[in-house]
């Protein structure tokens, strides 16, 4: 992918992504939440989260670097970066 | 009772089937005689051996949402949504949600989770779950299977999941014997309850693997009717045309009490869970003993646990796949078991001829089937009986629903599976 995706954009997606996986509303998803604390989200929907992720960012997220993914604007922080490296 | 002075009773009925998405949809059907095997609308469907089978009539995708979906198999989505049935049949309360205040007025009864038993059983597990999940090994590799993959193809999923919903501690359990497999899941649930290690147990059993591998390997195996010009006459027990049973999926459970738990709470009472009989052929892993020896054992036993005569059973749900051997044998049995006098007098239905055969399910269903017969005192017919075989001497009920008689009345609910596993389950009518 060569363009980076803006920061509402990817929000977007995450959001979209969350509610189909989990069915947590996408008005819930905002920048602060922690995925485990906030919007109750168990170790394998991550995984099943960060996958979708990975196909519609077009980035690999490993699974070292999951475990670090606590917020949603974790997630935005990660993408982007890797996008700028990509792009 | 003979073992106990502890009567289980049935308080709650659900159930999913090719007939119809709930127990009164499904009764209706079967009364009326309705055939619940359509014909595949698969691609390459031409390809396959047998191009039908029966599947539920409501799918699950109507009933649960889509998030819930992606985490069972449709065997487990099947048994969550027949549970959910008989849990609120019987008058329990829906299981609180995230957010509910657990001081709140409850919609129904409370039941201590430490008294709660699940038995639920799936002969097959979650074929869909692991030939699809293999697809997408192959296709994207490893990374791209859903981490879910697991506990969706155990065949003890169904149980977990239900017992996950209810809060069920008294243990979860999930007996697996092919065809057998949720009538021993019946009998199980009894003696957990005579034992004291439950006060209600949710059992049951759920099937689901319609998939061109199962048309293909029990087709190689010449078990299955290959009338695909006429699905719907295809399942046809003791008709003289027939020529092998029709795959089925679909669920059903009870619930199942101590009498004495139900009266407390003032339920109301569908049946009383009479008893079980288990018997081993000990002959070939797929087919029957021909001499019915081990069939008859189990109607012998089941008969035994119930403390009941020969002379109490009035009615036979069959298990009568509409194999050309199959049967028949089972007839000779009942003869074997109950005494020719009897076996005479009492009525026989074969209700997969409008089902279709659910494999793990078809203990459940057929008793949910021999529950409602006595409550109603209505037999289904069997539907495709239209030429029956020479060697058919007993009364087989066809054409229109036949009435039984009032007052007391035990029924006897038979199911075998491959491996030789038989089991006869008794249900009589409360008062």
């Amino acid at each position: 992918m060569a363009e980076v995706a803006t920061e509402q954009q990817i929000l977007d997606g995450l959001a979209e992504i969350i509610d189909d996986i989990v069915g947590i509303d996408k008005s819930e998803v905002t920048p602060e939440k922690n995925f485990i604390d906030d919007l109750d989200i168990d170790s394998l929907s991550m995984v099943e989260i960060a996958v979708a992720a990975q196909d519609q960012f077009g980035v690999e997220i490993p699974d070292d670097e999951l475990r670090n993914l606590k917020t949603v604007k974790d997630v935005i922080n990660f993408v982007q970066n890797l996008q700028q490296q990509q792009g | 009772m003979s073992k106990s002075q502890t009567t289980v009773v049935v308080t709650g009925l659900g159930a999913t089937t090719p007939l119809g998405g709930d127990v009164a949809s499904t009764w209706s059907a079967l009364l009326a005689g309705e055939s619940g095997v359509r014909r595949l609308d698969w691609d390459n469907v031409d390809e396959l051996p047998v191009q039908f089978a029966a599947q539920v009539a409501v799918d699950p995708a109507e009933v649960l949402p889509k998030q819930r979906l992606r985490r069972l198999d449709r065997n487990q989505a099947l048994a969550l949504i027949a549970a959910r049935e008989a849990w609120l049949h019987a008058g329990y309360a829906p299981p609180l949600e995230k957010g509910d205040d657990p001081g709140a007025e409850r919609a129904g009864d409370v039941v201590d989770g430490d008294r709660l038993g699940v038995v639920l059983s799936s002969g097959i597990g979650g074929l869909h779950t692991a030939l699809n999940s293999y697809d997408v090994f192959r296709e994207k590799g490893w990374k791209r299977v859903s981490p879910f993959t697991v506990p969706m193809l155990m065949p003890n999923g169904a149980s977990g999941h239900v017992g996950i919903e209810y809060g069920a501690m008294a243990g979860s359990h999930a007996l697996v014997s092919a065809c057998a497999s949720s009538g021993e899941a019946v009998g199980y649930a009894i003696d957990m309850i005579r034992a004291g290690r439950a006060d209600v147990v949710i059992c049951g059993g759920t099937e689901s693997c319609i998939h061109p591998l199962q048309m293909a390997s029990f087709g190689s195996m010449r078990a299955m009717s290959t009338r695909n010009d006429e699905p719907e006459r295809a399942s046809r027990p003791y008709d003289k045309n027939r020529d092998g049973f029709v795959l089925g999926e679909g669920s059903a459970v009870m619930i199942l009490e101590s009498e004495e738990h139900a009266r407390a709470r003032g339920a109301r009472i569908h049946a009383i869970a009479s008893g079980a009989g288990y018997s081993g052929d000990a002959y070939d892993i797929v087919l029957p003993d021909p001499s019915g020896g081990g069939q008859a054992k189990a109607m012998r036993r089941a008969l035994a646990d119930a403390g009941l005569e020969p002379a109490d059973i009035v009615h036979v749900n069959a298990h009568a796949t509409s194999t050309p051997a199959g049967d028949v044998a089972e007839l000779n049995s009942i003869k074997v078991a109950l005494g020719e006098d009897v076996a005479r007098r009492l009525t026989v239905t074969a209700t997969k001829s409008m089902t279709g055969h659910l494999l793990g399910g078809a203990g459940a269903l057929e008793s949910v089937i021999t529950i409602l017969t006595l409550r109603e005192g209505l037999v289904p017919p069997v539907a495709n009986l239209e030429d029956p075989d020479d060697d058919v001497d007993l009364d087989i009920v066809r054409g229109e629903p036949r009435k039984l008689a009032d007052g007391p009345a035990a029924a006897i609910n038979n199911s075998f599976g491959f491996g030789g596993h038989n089991v006869s389950v008794i249900f009589q009518r409360a008062e």
